[in-house]
């Protein structure tokens, strides 16, 4: 995409009155700068530790910007990002800027809903329709917010979590994701609008899956949103991210951080199905998803599992990780990821091996179909203690149609002796054959495809909460409709 | 049920089938016998609708309908069965599952109720017994990891759950030892019916031992050179397939041409 498009994706309509830097003002001029972070942080009315963790970030960024600039080993390719361009920050979006109905939304995307199944009232809500009307779905999400602070668990906006348990957040944040740790990773810390915040107290069970009664909730996610997620000793929580529908946003690039801290016996189960804006099908637009996700099995035999089914996006690059520092713990990485069309995706997952008898299990699934380029990368990593490591990966490539590429980096550091590593891999093809196959047993086209993938997929679904599975593989259905033949 | 008149079909340029005449009425069983390469396969394909085959000159009636019109699903779904040489691989598709979707577009196109999974399981496992197929083998992938006879054994499972009309079996007794050819055959004779045709596709006479036919065909260079009865097979069997190219200067009225287009191909082919 040409930079003067990124541009105009990016650049609100408010905008051309000029460099406006009055405060009660929508949207911040673009560009970054010390006052702009200073800006972010006073408009959120944010403590003096957050202001200067996030100054430190900024000047972080500002040298790696200087010197590197972004990552350059990902297997992606795109133009240059201006990060002057960018505005960071903008007040939540008005409704009354939406379409006023849904016969002003685009046809196709409506067609698209109807194809995943999406309940009629949340059609306007994830078309961004300017309704002044509260839909059910948050009246309910709030009684389920009463519900959840009966037991103790504290579930909220990020910045909610500031004003209200500071404490918390000062304690976690940065601590699985420093402000340092890569380009992007500082480049939110230092402009994060908002995000979503966690706290399970110890031994609880979180009685419901996080997010599923907040579905429209968790589609009006900014661009450079953070997540933060711990669960302190002996809990478990199950938390769904994203939305499987297909979302309006002009916004280009997203930077996102999740951290998740599980203590001694906790579990922490994260699930993402993103459908953002994948482009056309020449590669115009599209959004750039440059994201950063850890989590800490801080404590003795805790779990973290993250699940993933990527199907949108113009470019992906995300490694869920996990540190496995106390003793027993687990680590999980399940992955969906699909590139059509001119996407492109270039993720996967490093187990960090730091305590003894833990073990980590890689499964990912890699589709491409169309012109898609697809990377799966990953990197085990077994540390000097990490007495009786073990690791099973598998790696598994589907490729539809001869144009398309996939491609596996996986990296291997072992110091410990007693590790036990088991790496296995495949790329297998949708040929013409199969599908005629399927064909002669009266089986139509686009049906046999869907149960193909579907079949390549299933070790991943199956980690899927339920119904969240079912819209995955609708989903996968629709992002690969037409893609054989 | 079935009619086939003068069915030319190339690949790549290359004229495969010179023009077949063939009619299958309903309860007859069809052996079409022929040495490799000379067009039997894409014979099978070429009614079973795989595009790869251009269809350049002829007709066919199924059911009165023009079967080439129609899509391969609908051929299916329509009664034709296609058993493959060579069934193909689909990892990660469960046997059972693709077999219960391929089972209920069928009842669908006949405006019947689908079969539930339990319904399903309970049909699949009766039918499984008449070919001494394993349950195990049908929780694998559709042929994923399968031997070749229990490739063969798996199609013909397949066939007896589909019900199909028109069963083309191509090649279904290559591949098999002595005790799977018998299953097979079993199987095979179990599904004969007065309401339904049968071509058999091979290379040897073996099956016909077990699977009586009604007419046998000899096939060459993608012409039917000979038909008769059961009787001809065990006269191919003595006498290999090296007097075809006799016979196919004998008998049908287009003789001359065939001759110079026999010819021709075999002086390019040295
Ligand atoms: N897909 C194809 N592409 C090119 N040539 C083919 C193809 N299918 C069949 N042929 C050729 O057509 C001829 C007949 O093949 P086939 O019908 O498979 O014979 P049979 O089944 O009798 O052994 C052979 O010469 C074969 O090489
Ligand atoms: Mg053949």
């Amino acid at each position: 995409m040409a930079k003067t498009e990124l541009d105009s994706e990016l650049v609100g309509s408010e905008y051309k009155y000029g460099f406006v830097t009055d405060i009660e003002a929508e949207h911040v001029p673009p560009g970054l700068s010390e006052d702009v972070v200073r800006l972010i942080s006073a408009k959120k009315d944010e403590p003096e530790w957050l202001l200067d963790w996030r100054l430190r970030a900024y000047r972080y960024w500002t040298k790696l910007e200087k010197s590197e600039a972004e990552p350059k080993w990902a297997n992606v390719h795109y133009p240059p990002i201006d990060y002057q361009d960018i505005i960071y920050y903008s007040a939540p979006k008005s409704r009354k800027d939406g379409p006023k109905s849904l016969d002003e939304v685009d046809p196709e995307l409506l067609a698209t809903y109807d194809k995943l199944g999406v309940p009629l009232h949340e059609r306007e809500a994830l078309a961004g329709v300017a309704v002044d009307s509260v839909f059910d779905s948050v009246s309910v999400a709030t009684t389920f917010k009463d519900k959840l602070a009966e037991m103790g668990i504290i579930f909220c906006s990020f910045s909610e979590a500031v004003r209200e348990h500071p404490e918390l957040v000062r304690q976690y944040l940065g601590s699985v994701v420093p402000y340092s740790d890569n380009f992007f990773a500082s480049l939110n810390s230092a402009v994060f609008s908002d995000g979503s915040f966690c706290y399970v107290p110890k031994g609880v069970r979180c009685p419901m899956e996080l997010s599923t009664y907040f579905r429209i909730n968790a589609a009006q996610t900014g661009q450079f949103e953070r997540t933060l997620i711990v669960a302190d000793a002996g809990s478990y929580v199950s938390y769904l991210e994203g939305c499987t529908a297909p979302m309006r946003d002009e916004n280009q690039l997203h930077a996102a951080v999740v951290e998740l801290v599980a203590l001694e016996d906790a579990q922490i189960k994260y699930s993402t199905v993103q459908n953002w804006y994948p482009g056309d099908k020449d590669g115009k637009g599209g959004i750039y998803n440059f994201v950063t996700k850890r989590g800490k099995c801080a404590g003795r035999n805790s779990k973290i599992s993250w699940t993933q089914v990527e199907t949108g996006s113009a470019i992906t690059w995300k490694y869920p990780s996990c540190i496995l520092q106390g003793d027993d713990s687990v680590g999980e990485f399940y992955s969906v990821a699909v590139t059509n069309n001119r996407q492109q995706a270039d993720t996967g997952t490093k187990m960090l091996h730091v305590g003894r008898n833990t073990r980590s299990t890689i499964i990912s699934k890699g589709i491409s179909a169309g012109h898609g380029q697809n990377s799966y990368r990953g990197l085990v990593k077994v540390l000097k203690g990490a007495d009786n490591a073990r690791n099973y990966s598998q790696c598994d490539s589907l490729l539809m149609g001869s144009e398309c590429g996939a491609h596996t980096f996986p990296y291997l550091e072992v110091k410990n002796n007693s590790a036990h590593i088991e790496h296995e891999a495949s790329t297998s093809k949708i040929g013409e054959d199969q599908i005629f196959y399927c064909r002669q047993r009266g089986i139509k086209e686009e049906d046999a495809v869907s149960m193909i993938v579907n079949g390549f997929c299933r070790e991943v679904f199956r980690e899927l909460p339920m119904e969240f599975a079912v819209e995955a593989q609708r989903l996968l259905d629709v992002s690969l409709e037409g893609s054989v033949g | 049920m079935l009619e086939v008149r003068n069915l030319h079909a190339r690949v790549e340029g290359k004229e495969i089938l010179r023009g077949i005449d063939l009619i299958v009425k309903a309860g007859e069983v069809h052996a079409i016998m022929g040495p490799n390469g000379s067009g039997k396969s894409t014979l099978a394909q070429v009614l079973a609708g795989r595009d790869t085959y251009e269809v350049t000159d002829g007709e066919v009636l199924y059911k009165g309908e023009d079967l080439l019109e129609m899509a391969p699903e609908l051929r299916a779904v329509e009664g034709v069965f296609l058993g493959f040489q060579y069934p193909v691989e689909i990892p990660g598709l469960n046997s059972l599952y693709f077999l219960r979707a391929a089972v209920n577009a069928a009842r669908a196109h006949r405006g019947e109720e689908e079969l539930d999974a339990v319904d399903f399981m309970a049909l699949a496992k009766e039918r499984m017994k008449a070919v001494e197929m394993g349950e195990d083998l049908l929780r694998r992938p559709v042929n994923a990891g399968f031997s070749g006879g229990e490739k063969k054994r798996a199609e013909i499972f397949q066939m007896t759950m589909l019900e199909p009309t028109l069963a083309i079996l191509d090649e279904t007794d290559s591949g098999l030892d002595i005790d799977a050819l018998k299953v097979v055959s079993h199987g095979i004779n179990l599904f004969r019916g007065p309401d339904r045709a049968i071509i058999l596709v091979t290379h040897y006479q073996r099956l016909l031992n077990y699977v009586v036919p009604d007419v046998v065909h000899v096939i060459h260079n993608g012409r039917l050179v000979k038909s008769g009865g059961k009787e001809l097979a065990r006269e191919l069997e003595d006498t290999g397939y090296s007097w075809v190219e006799d016979a196919a200067g004998k008998g049908t009225d287009d003789t001359m041409g065939q001759r110079t287009g026999y010819a021709a191909d075999r002086e390019g082919g040295a």
